[in-house]
């Protein structure tokens, strides 16, 4: 990076924080100009989160030097930041459901900037100038996640900002969603608001950030403008020379359908829910469908639906089956009986018990596989299983013993598809399986779900990672307000169609079947 | 059925209802910031009590009342102290609270039961006590009447229009985005745990001073419990807490009304009314799952500490 010409708005000189056996943030430099839109690239775990937290004032830094346009500062907590002209956005938006946007925005402003009907004029005028389009009177529950997003850019906007925090903020929108972001924070940042634009999506960075910064391990790895990088050269600064990054997988066309589900119409008692409309679709032994789509779209009520977890009424047995078996009116335990496989988007909860030992979470969905005599369970037959995934799957962890929860994001993600994959399902159903997994995980898990698929299984991937769906899928559709679009060989697809039909541009007419 | 005892029965479901009103109201407040007290039982009767000795012992009224709230307030700080500073399990320190209370007013007012004690006589407002029907029932009532709709209107104004109103549901929704945002979560939550046992305390005040000026053991009779059920399936909506709290009041009067014409019917059956009719009408009142999220404090019930 040379020389910015525009006075720097903030200086982070040898930032060093200490957390007790980790070091997330190792004598890190950061320079942020006047209108710059700077990107903080880095894997999970690679000290982002905490780097910002610091800048923010939520977490002091152990040592190093904060300086805020030219001046050291020490940020003490958010308000301060506030006072001084940082604005953020989190990743999860902290919005009151029940209220209006007006009033959400009044909350956070404080007593001084007026009551909610007061605000009002001033949000939608502040929305319109940057494109944004905002209800003041709409409550926030009935808003989309982008326009959620919108409230709180919103919200900062309505104080004197001059440096703006975006924490992944691409990760819950679609794609003509973050066009639209785009286009409203380079008319931020071309008025002087500086921004700094966390993620790891490295096509979004290219297009928008004049500079990045690149993290690894809590150390600046390197620094750069995208837009002269290529992909590989800024994944490279970010993962180090990890292999398997550009693995791509050859595509199967699959065999005979494997799990039908054959016009499927069923109504979310949530208020809040997605309700389904004679959805099809169908898995075939051999392939990998992928899933597409933004969060909150009916993947949660369509997996709860093929795990067991909602079930269909006796008379609408045969709208979901496996290998012809009716399935669509049983519980979770008879639907593995079958062959069906599980992996919930949530890890801890859901996936496995966060208290229990690995053994006894390996035990929970796998007992059917001789682990259990006469009511009995044969401790030693469910020890070897669990070091067999530990095994198999190089998970990281001291041993057997150790309780779900202190195993990293990535490590019981492994260890809970290991525990599917080794029952040896006819049809694997996959929620998000690398969220928050880090890219060398990730490859040995999409490895993993090939190596399945190629022994023949039926596996359906529901994601919000398009590129992951693009590399490992043979044939992908997305979601979008419960309408399934057409499923396409991933091959001849792209992502910006993709990228539509999780926008609703489809037609449901000529549904694949 | 002529007007004059249409009339009457009106003015009697008013009077009935009111202990209810008061104490619903300030569970409703207490709840909407996500703190669910289920003290009320307890609070209502050593308000009652409190009160009561207060007024028979210095012959003021108002100080009795006075007292009343104090009372129910000074429990509700115990509740606050253990279940907001300390985080503890809220169902089960209510619960305490309540078989506390129970047991200290019974304590407490063992010389006082049976004695005689003047309390609040209606005061008729001039020319509205005459319109028909509705005069009787709204304007010949006692002050703590006149009080509960005074309350019931600044109540409905703090929820839906006021500041504090905001910060309070918002407190209640989300109380980690509440503190990020600077919001006082503890002090707020402790505030509106007080008002609910003020409140509570008046409600106790109003029948040992006012519904029926003595003093008996358990003289609430379930009523504290009854309003947790009413702030539920009013689905912590205030309009409804009102027409909850006049609804069972019309029903124990009708069953009064009953017994005196004469039905034959069982009267232990006849004395649940009250208590069937009010769950059962606000049960089918609030099958509206939207209305009712939209309404429901989230995170109600659950300790919450600062910093996490």
């Amino acid at each position: 990076m040379s020389e910015s010409p525009s006075p720097l708005r903030l200086e982070l000189r040898a930032i060093t924080k200490r957390y007790p056996g980790t070091l997330a943030n190792d004598r890190l430099d950061l320079r942020i100009g006047t209108g710059e839109i700077h990107a903080l690239l880095g894997e999970n775990g690679a000290g982002k989160s905490t780097l910002m937290k610091i800048i923010y004032g939520v977490t002091a830094q152990d040592s190093g030097q904060v300086l805020w346009q030219g001046q050291p500062v020490q940020i003490r907590d958010p308000a301060q930041a506030r006072q001084l002209g940082i604005g953020m956005v989190f990743q999860h938006f902290s919005l009151f459901e029940t209220l209006t946007v007006a009033e959400n925005i009044a909350l956070a402003l404080g007593r001084a900037a007026g009551s909610p009907q007061q605000l009002a004029p001033r949000i939608a005028e502040v929305s319109q100038r940057y494109g944004m389009g905002l209800e003041p009177q709409r409550l926030v529950h009935s808003l989309s996640i982008g326009e959620r997003q919108r409230v709180e850019i919103v919200r900062c906007l309505m104080q004197d900002i001059k440096l703006l925090i975006l924490d992944e903020p691409t990760s819950v929108l679609t794609p003509p969603e973050v066009d639209e972001l785009f286009v409203t924070l380079r008319a931020l940042a071309a008025e002087g608001c500086s921004i700094l634009f966390i993620s790891h999506k490295l096509g979004e960075v290219r297009a928008l950030c004049h500079s990045a910064t690149v993290l690894r391990s809590g150390r600046v790895s390197g620094a750069c403008v995208p837009a002269q990088c290529s992909d590989l050269e800024l994944a490279r600064l970010m993962v180090g020379d990890a292999e398997g990054l550009e693995a791509s997988y050859p595509k199967r066309a699959g065999g005979l359908p494997r799990l039908r589900v054959d016009d499927l119409t069923w109504r979310s008692k949530d208020p809040f829910g997605t309700s389904f409309e004679h959805l099809r679709l169908e898995v075939r032994s051999g392939e990998i469908v992928g899933i597409a789509g933004v969060a909150g779209n009916g993947q949660d009520e369509l997996l709860a639906l093929l795990s067991g977890e909602t079930r269909l009424p006796a008379g609408e047995r045969e709208r979901i089956t496996l290998d012809n078996q009716p399935m669509a009116h049983l519980y979770p335990d008879a639907r593995r009986a079958l062959g069906l496989a599980f992996v919930p988007a949530e890890r801890l909860g859901h996936g496995a018990v966060p208290d229990m030992t690995l053994a006894d979470n390996a035990l929970l969905t796998a007992f059917e596989q001789g682990l259990v005599r006469r009511g009995l369970i044969r401790a030693s037959k469910v020890q070897a299983l669990a070091e067999q995934i530990i095994q198999r799957f190089a998970v990281k962890t001291p041993d057997t013993q150790a309780r779900a929860r202190s195993l990293s994001g990535g490590n019981l993600q492994k260890f809970i598809l290991g525990r599917e994959i080794l029952q040896q399902p006819k049809l694997l159903v996959a929620a998000h399986p690398t969220w928050g997994v880090d890219v060398g995980a990730a490859a040995a898990i999409h490895r993993a779900l090939i190596a399945l698929r190629d022994a023949g299984a039926a596996i359906l991937v529901v994601s919000e990672d398009l590129d992951e769906l693009l590399q490992i899928s043979d044939r992908i559709g997305a979601l979008c307000s419960g309408r399934l679009s057409p499923l396409k060989a991933t091959a001849q697809t792209h992502t910006v169609e993709v990228g539509g039909w999780m926008a609703g541009q489809f037609d449901t007419a000529h549904h694949a079947a | 059925m002529d007007l004059d005892l249409l009339g009457n029965i009106l003015y009697a479901m008013v009077r009935c209802g009111t202990p209810l009103l008061l104490v619903a109201l300030g569970e409703l407040v207490c709840e909407k910031s996500g703190v669910l007290n289920l003290g009320q039982e307890g609070m209502m009767l050593f308000g009652a009590v409190v009160g009561f000795i207060a007024a028979y012992a210095t012959g003021n009224l108002w100080l009795g009342v006075l007292m009343a709230c104090l009372a129910g307030m000074l429990l509700a700080a115990l509740f606050a102290l253990v279940a907001l500073g300390c985080q503890a399990n809220q169902v089960a320190t209510g619960l305490a609270l309540t078989i506390f209370g129970v047991g200290l007013s019974s304590f407490v007012g063992t010389a006082w039961v049976g004695k005689p004690l003047s309390g609040f006589e209606p005061v008729a407002i001039p020319l509205l006590a005459d319109i028909p029907l509705i005069g009787h029932m709204l304007f010949n009532q006692d002050v703590l009447v006149y009080l509960s709709f005074a309350l019931f209107g600044l109540i409905t104004w703090l929820l839906l229009k006021s500041r504090p109103g905001l910060v309070l549901q918002a407190v209640g929704e989300n109380p980690d985005a509440a503190s990020a945002m600077g919001l006082p979560v503890l002090r707020v939550r402790t505030l509106a745990v007080l008002f609910g046992g003020a409140m509570a305390g008046l409600a106790g005040g109003y029948l040992s001073l006012a519904y029926t000026p003595m003093w008996a053991e358990n003289m609430t009779a379930g009523r504290g419990w009854i309003a947790l059920a009413l702030v539920v399936f009013a689905s912590w909506r205030v309009l409804r807490v009102l027409l909850g709290a006049y609804l069972f009041g019309l029903a124990s009067i009708l069953h009064l009304v009953a017994q005196g014409i004469g039905v034959s019917f069982p009267a232990n059956l006849l004395a649940m009314l009250p208590y069937v009719a009010t769950i059962v009408v606000l049960v089918v009142l609030s099958r509206d799952a939207l209305k009712t999220r939209l309404y429901a404090p989230v995170s109600l019930g659950q300790p919450w500490k600062a910093g996490h």
